[in-house]
């Protein structure tokens, strides 16, 4: 295995955080600055804006990311499997149904806990 | 792949054509790829406006002096970088800062595992109408996508105040679910194309079926969306659901969040977020003519032509399929109101997510069974059988809301007329019950014992009612 196939993809991403730091450095130094207190305070977030972050966040989030990550793994399984189907056989479909019914049962007990619903 | 399978991938399964160019191609392959993606950005913009102009009766950007309109966005771009940057007091400002060039920079990167045409000869030099391709080159796209996460969701944390944080925490949950179901989707795409590589996908697309007609012998492609339709469905609404576009824009859902997570941004780093997203929607549509739509291959009666598959030609047939996507995105904008948030995720975890694993299950026994002609396919159908026949055993019965019993009760419907509910019942706070049990252990008086018990069955503000009522 090589890696010059992925030299030009990290050539686009490297152009394109150049694009952005160099855009995103360069704007504030050639815009107007007239400044102001009411100017700097939050927008549209109460008369009084009150600091948030750092403070309590609804489980739901993370819940949700912990979902994610099982689910993502089970993915990333499915995919070499996908690519190989035809030289794996029945061997490999019967396999990959014992995994996925495993993931599924804990799919179905994940959704009955309620660990699925958004209220 | 002509090795495919576990061998090839082991031996890196490199797709061919790629790999061995000269520096300076590559460079041209680059920034042209930058370029044309920059220019179909400013493109899509426009588009998108005069689009749903045009559904809402009205013209649009149309002003001569720019060119009809159509060098709009190039100079709202401008005005942007020239503007007043404001960044608020409560932010974090190195997180403030870092996150537009994330989602910036992040999206160029599907961009460069798009196939636009064939091998093309540049100066003498021939090679693919491609940046790049790898043996897990939609893994890129996917990478990249959940890369473009960390840009909304820091915009959101840095920017320090409410509404930012709420559209910030919003996409990143939605962006998570909605990968999910689009992982999936290209599952059973790779399982027919025996390769994740995206120039390959499309050479698998090629070889469709041939159709006799009296004389001569037409040559179908067989573009993905027709074998793999559920696939293609599910991609596509979960594609909605990781570009943020509409009817899934909760994270920007001015009317309760002002701007979502950009809301505190201004200057070049808002239009920074305003390039992402927008570079999301040519890329969505780009990744769907490639895994379904043939990708740079023409259409069917074209094909006929035989130099159309052929040279620098194909980049028109890929253009104009991708822009033909971008404006159903923006039809289904103009079309479609947003959905609530519980909806959204309702659909990405309990419908989408066992819809597409059951499909992949399914297509995966149909191509066993195809296969073996011996009892296997037998054994194979059952399967099929018994699975879903676990599915409907299993599956969870629907919960009952509470809410709507509750309200049912409040609302006791006086004269017909809609009135609100005023009797707001709060439910029997726990402390208080604990209390009430105490003072009934304790017998100071026969009057506190009995309104004690009556308060404990009747629950909530009759409680209080019965504890205030007891000192006369």
């Amino acid at each position: 295995m090589s890696i010059a196939p992925y030299v030009p993809i990290a050539g686009l991403l490297v152009l394109g955080a150049l694009f952005a730091l160099f855009s995103c450095t360069i704007a504030p130094l050639v815009g107007p600055k007239r400044f102001n207190k009411a100017k700097l305070e939050a927008y549209e977030c109460g008369i009084e804006p009150a600091p948030v972050p750092a403070g309590r966040f609804p489980i739901r989030f993370y819940l949700t990311a912990m979902l994610f990550i099982v689910f993502d793994i089970e993915i990333i399984f499915l995919y070499p499997w996908a690519v190989s189907f035809d030289m794996l056989g029945t061997f490999g479909f019967v396999e990959m149904l014992l995994f996925i019914v495993t993931v599924f049962i804990a799919y179905a007990y994940v959704w009955r806990r309620g660990g699925l619903d958004w209220d | 792949m002509n090795t495919s399978g576990l061998a090839g991938l082991a031996a890196g399964g490199q797709p061919a054509g790629f790999g061995h160019d000269v520096w300076w191609i590559v460079l041209i392959k680059v920034v042209a790829a930058f370029v044309l993606l920059l220019l179909l950005t400013l493109f899509a913009v426009v588009f998108e406006r005069k689009v749903i102009g045009a559904f809402q009766v009205r013209p649009g950007p149309n002003r001569k002096a720019r060119g009809f309109g159509w060098l709009q966005s190039l100079a709202d771009g401008l005005k942007l970088a020239f503007k007043e940057e404001i960044i608020p007091t409560l932010a974090d400002k190195p997180v403030y800062f870092i996150a537009p060039v994330i989602s910036g920079a992040v999206a160029f990167l599907s961009f460069a595992v798009i196939p636009l045409g064939p091998e093309v000869s540049i100066f003498g030099h021939h090679t693919m109408l491609q940046v790049s391709d790898v043996p897990v080159a939609v893994l890129v796209i996917l990478a990249a996508s959940s890369m473009a996460v960390y840009g909304t969701v820091l915009a959101g944390w840095a920017s320090g105040t409410s509404w930012p944080l709420l559209g910030g925490m919003r996409a990143a949950a939605q962006m998570i679910s909605y990968e999910v179901a689009m992982g999936l989707s290209m599952v059973a795409v790779f399982m027919t194309a025996h390769s994740m590589s995206t120039s390959e996908i499309v050479a698998a697309q090629a070889h469709g079926a041939s159709l006799e007609l009296g004389v001569f012998t037409t040559h179908i492609p067989s573009w993905y969306f027709i074998p793999l339709l559920p696939s293609f469905v599910i991609y596509f609404i979960s594609a909605l659901g990781e570009g943020n576009r509409t009817p899934f824009d909760l994270p920007e859902g001015e009317s309760e969040l002002t701007g979502g997570y950009l809301t505190e941004y201004s200057s070049f780093k808002f239009a920074m977020f305003y390039l992402a997203e927008y570079i999301a929607m040519v890329t969505i549509s780009a990744l769907c003519v490639t895994l379904f739509f043939g990708g740079w291959r023409a259409p069917w009666p074209i094909s006929l032509w035989s130099g159309a598959n052929s040279g620098w030609v194909p980049i028109i047939w890929f253009l104009a399929k991708t822009i033909i996507f971008m404006g159903v995105l923006v039809w289904i904008r103009a079309t479609l109101p947003r959905v609530r948030y519980d909806q959204l995720m309702k659909l990405g975890w309990k419908v989408l997510m066992p819809v597409n694993l059951v499909w992949i299950l399914i297509l995966a026994g149909l191509r066993v069974a195809a296969r073996n002609n011996d009892q296997t396919k037998y054994l194979v159908l059952a399967g099929i059988v018994v699975t879903v026949l676990l599915l409907v055993l299993v599956w969870p019965e629907k919960q009952k809301d509470d809410r709507t019993q509750l309200k049912r009760e409040i609302d006791t419907g006086v004269g017909g007329y809609p009135v609100p509910p005023l009797d707001l019942v709060v439910p029997p706070n726990p402390r208080l019950k604990r209390l009430e049990a105490e003072r009934a252990e304790e017998p100071v008086g026969a009057g506190s014992k009995g309104s004690a018990g009556s308060g404990a069955a009747a629950g909530g503000p009759s409680e209080t009612a019965a504890s205030g009522g007891s000192e006369e």
